[in-house]
């Protein structure tokens, strides 16, 4: 097998739980799926669905009361494959991970920053603290790390970047803060970089921009993103391959025009079917999902979708699906689909 | 910025005068006045003093001017820089003040870096520690030395040192050094009895400022900022305090200018009590006797300090604060 076929970052059957005075939530439940190099994975869901946590887990930044309580989360280094869930959050090879080799752009740009340092000294922190990625064999200074933000700045199209180093984050706009943060993300060349819904905090023209621009960094570096939207809108735009999530399981994964066009799952059919067309009529409702979704502490039994699902079988609410190969390209977890449930 | 302190300093001739008046006002509220009460006091031992005398007295001091009268003159000596005369004592005030006025600095700063030096690191461990078996303890400790009113824990201290330990930790000086002139020795026999009242008189505020603490770290801690330095790969400790604690600290500068009217008005009970030589005694007793220009200086002062920490702690937070320091 070459390496470009084996997956950059693999995640396996992972589970999140927090332990809260109410109970125990499962904010991550099984989830698996894998990150080619240099793929724009797309991962979509409601709110509260376990985009932000999984991606948290693959950083090891889990806060208390939560806890990866199983699962594995391969990611390919240099020195070979390491287990994430294996490695102490705190200690030195999670730490050269995080930053240095997956970096992440968080949601909202505006408190991502501290407020009382200026974004150049954030970003040369950063630098020197991966300094042995731009300069293996010698610690990089403060004015080169310097030079490199400054060089940053200009990539990802901040104008007058050797002023700009100097501001602070509340003096920039939306979209330059974002900018900000892509540099910020990419100031140590990671192999992956983790978006969490980096344009839902801007307004739409910068949105388009803030997505062009990293259309471009990616082609430009070949860096794998994982980007998680609720935006399906943006989905099409951005991804090669989608995976779809509901209440901390993947409903469904493919490719992205396979996903758009011949989706598998009642849930993404549902979803698809709740995107305003230029097309369609007009003053008709659109379609909405029926019922709401469920209270974390009330995880349906079974199929965790099986309560809103237009297709619901008896045995939907006594077995849970597994995520199987439907037709050439996708993956499904639906007894619509396949037979195979997993072990209770 | 500099525009600001400049407008904040014109200011303060007009803030002084307004207390200067107020503080004339609250100190000749009393009934009587100075020479009623040393009548009493005379009358009590057995004297007397004759009429006339008191009358001449009253002239020559000018307590029978009529109160707007005697602000008057007060005011304008002082902003000559004359503090009049202690009508008890018989001498200058300001030399009675002045007497006094190191040993009080010298406690209050002493006890300031007590409660800092304490207080921060506690509330960073609670803070990032929160629910462990450390951070239940110190927030016991807290409550308790919040509730715990400090003359009391200066007579329980007191009491122990001596029952327990044989030790007298009244006053500053053991007695060889009391009244010896200022050698390296005297200095040590200081230091070595000034760490108790300064304990006491700081263990409230240690104790009010680590809950602050605790309190503010633990906001930070929950914000966006935090999750992205830990993403750059940072060390826990040195992210904590790189970050959320600079951020924690702002609302806390901005209250170092109460602290030391506060330390130096707190002292009065407790030094009263454990016999301090400083300032608070000398007011407490300038109180009872009426001896009213001696508390009206002293209680200038503090305004003075009230006025002046205010400006400190603000200027303070706008050089910290780039939010303030640029926005304005």
């Amino acid at each position: 097998m070459s390496t470009e076929a084996q997956p950059l970052l693999s995640v396996r059957d992972l589970r999140v739980s927090f332990v809260l005075d109410e109970g125990l939530v499962r904010a991550v439940d099984g989830t698996s799926f894998d990150v080619m190099p240099g793929q724009v994975l797309g991962v979509v869901g409601e709110s509260g669905c376990g985009k932000s946590v999984t991606m948290r887990a693959i950083l090891q930044l889990i806060d208390r009361p939560g806890r990866i309580t199983k699962g594995e989360i391969h990611f390919r280094r240099d020195s070979g494959v390491v287990d994430l869930v294996q490695l102490s959050p705190r200690g030195g090879e999670m730490r050269d991970i995080r930053g240095g080799e997956i970096a992440l752009i968080p949601q909202e740009p505006m408190a991502a920053f501290s407020p009382v340092h200026t974004v150049g000294d954030q970003i040369v922190e950063a630098i020197l603290l991966h300094s042995h990625r731009w300069q293996p064999d010698r610690k990089l200074s403060r004015s080169e790390a310097r030079d490199i933000t400054v060089g940053l700045f200009r990539d990802v199209g901040i104008s007058m970047p050797e002023q700009r180093i100097y501001t602070y984050s509340w003096q920039l706009s939306g979209g330059l803060r974002q900018r900000a943060m892509i540099a910020m993300a990419l100031s140590c060349k990671p192999r992956l970089l983790i978006a969490d819904e980096p344009t839902t905090a801007i307004d739409v023209t910068t949105q388009a921009q803030v997505l062009a621009l990293l259309r471009d960094l990616q082609a430009r570096y070949n860096t794998a993103i994982i980007f998680i939207t609720h935006d399906l809108g943006v989905i099409a735009q951005m991804a090669s391959y989608v995976v779809v999530m509901y209440l901390g399981r993947v409903m469904e994964e493919g490719p992205v025009d396979d996903i758009f066009h011949a989706p598998k799952h009642p849930y993404t059919r549902a979803l698809l079917r709740s995107i305003p067309s230029l097309y369609g009529q007009t003053r008709v409702a659109l379609p909405v999902i029926s019922g709401a979704l469920p209270h974390p502490f009330n995880r349906p039994p079974g199929c965790p979708f099986h309560p809103r699902c237009p297709d619901v079988m008896e045995r939907c609410s006594v077995a849970v699906p597994r995520l199987m190969p439907v037709g050439t390209s996708q993956l499904a977890s639906c007894f619509l689909h396949h037979e195979e449930a997993e072990q209770a | 910025m500099t525009r600001y302190i400049l407008q904040r300093l014109a200011l303060l001739p007009l803030l002084m005068v307004i207390y200067s008046f107020v503080i004339f006002v609250i100190i000749q509220a009393p009934p009587g006045d100075f020479l009623t009460a040393y009548v009493a006091t005379l009358a009590s031992s057995g004297s007397s003093i004759s009429q006339e005398q008191i009358e001449a007295w009253r002239a020559q001091y000018g307590l029978d001017q009529p109160m707007i009268v005697q602000y008057w003159l007060w005011v304008k000596h002082l902003v000559h820089g004359n503090f009049g005369l202690s009508l008890e004592y018989q001498r200058p005030n300001a030399d009675l003040i002045g007497e006094q006025i190191g040993l009080t600095l010298a406690l209050a700063l002493f006890s300031f870096f007590l409660t800092w030096a304490i207080a921060i690191p506690a509330g960073i461990y609670s803070a990032t520690h929160p629910r462990s078996i450390g951070d239940h303890i110190l927030t016991v400790v807290n409550y308790v030395g919040v509730a715990t009113p400090n003359f009391m824990l200066a007579l329980i201290l007191m009491w122990v040192a001596f029952a327990y330990f044989d030790l007298s930790v009244t006053g500053l000086y053991s007695p060889e050094y009391a009244d010896a002139p200022w050698s390296w020795g005297k200095f040590l026999d200081l230091m070595a009895h000034l760490w108790l009242p300064a304990l006491v008189l700081g263990i409230a505020g240690t104790a009010r400022l680590s809950r602050i603490m605790r309190a503010n770290l633990l906001d930070e801690l929950n914000k966006p900022y935090v999750v992205t330095a830990r993403a750059k790969g940072m060390k826990e400790w040195r992210l904590v305090l790189r970050y959320p604690v600079r951020l924690a600290f702002n609302p806390l500068i901005s209250t170092i200018g109460w602290y030391l009217p506060m330390l130096f008005s707190g002292s009065l009970i407790v030094a009263t009590v454990m016999n301090l030589p400083n300032i608070g005694p000398l007011l407490l007793r300038a109180l009872v006797n009426q001896d009213m220009y001696l508390a009206g200086g002293i209680l200038l002062i503090y305004s003075f300090l009230t006025i002046v920490g205010t400006l400190l702690s603000d200027i303070l937070l706008a050089l910290v604060d780039p939010r303030i320091r640029v926005g304005s």
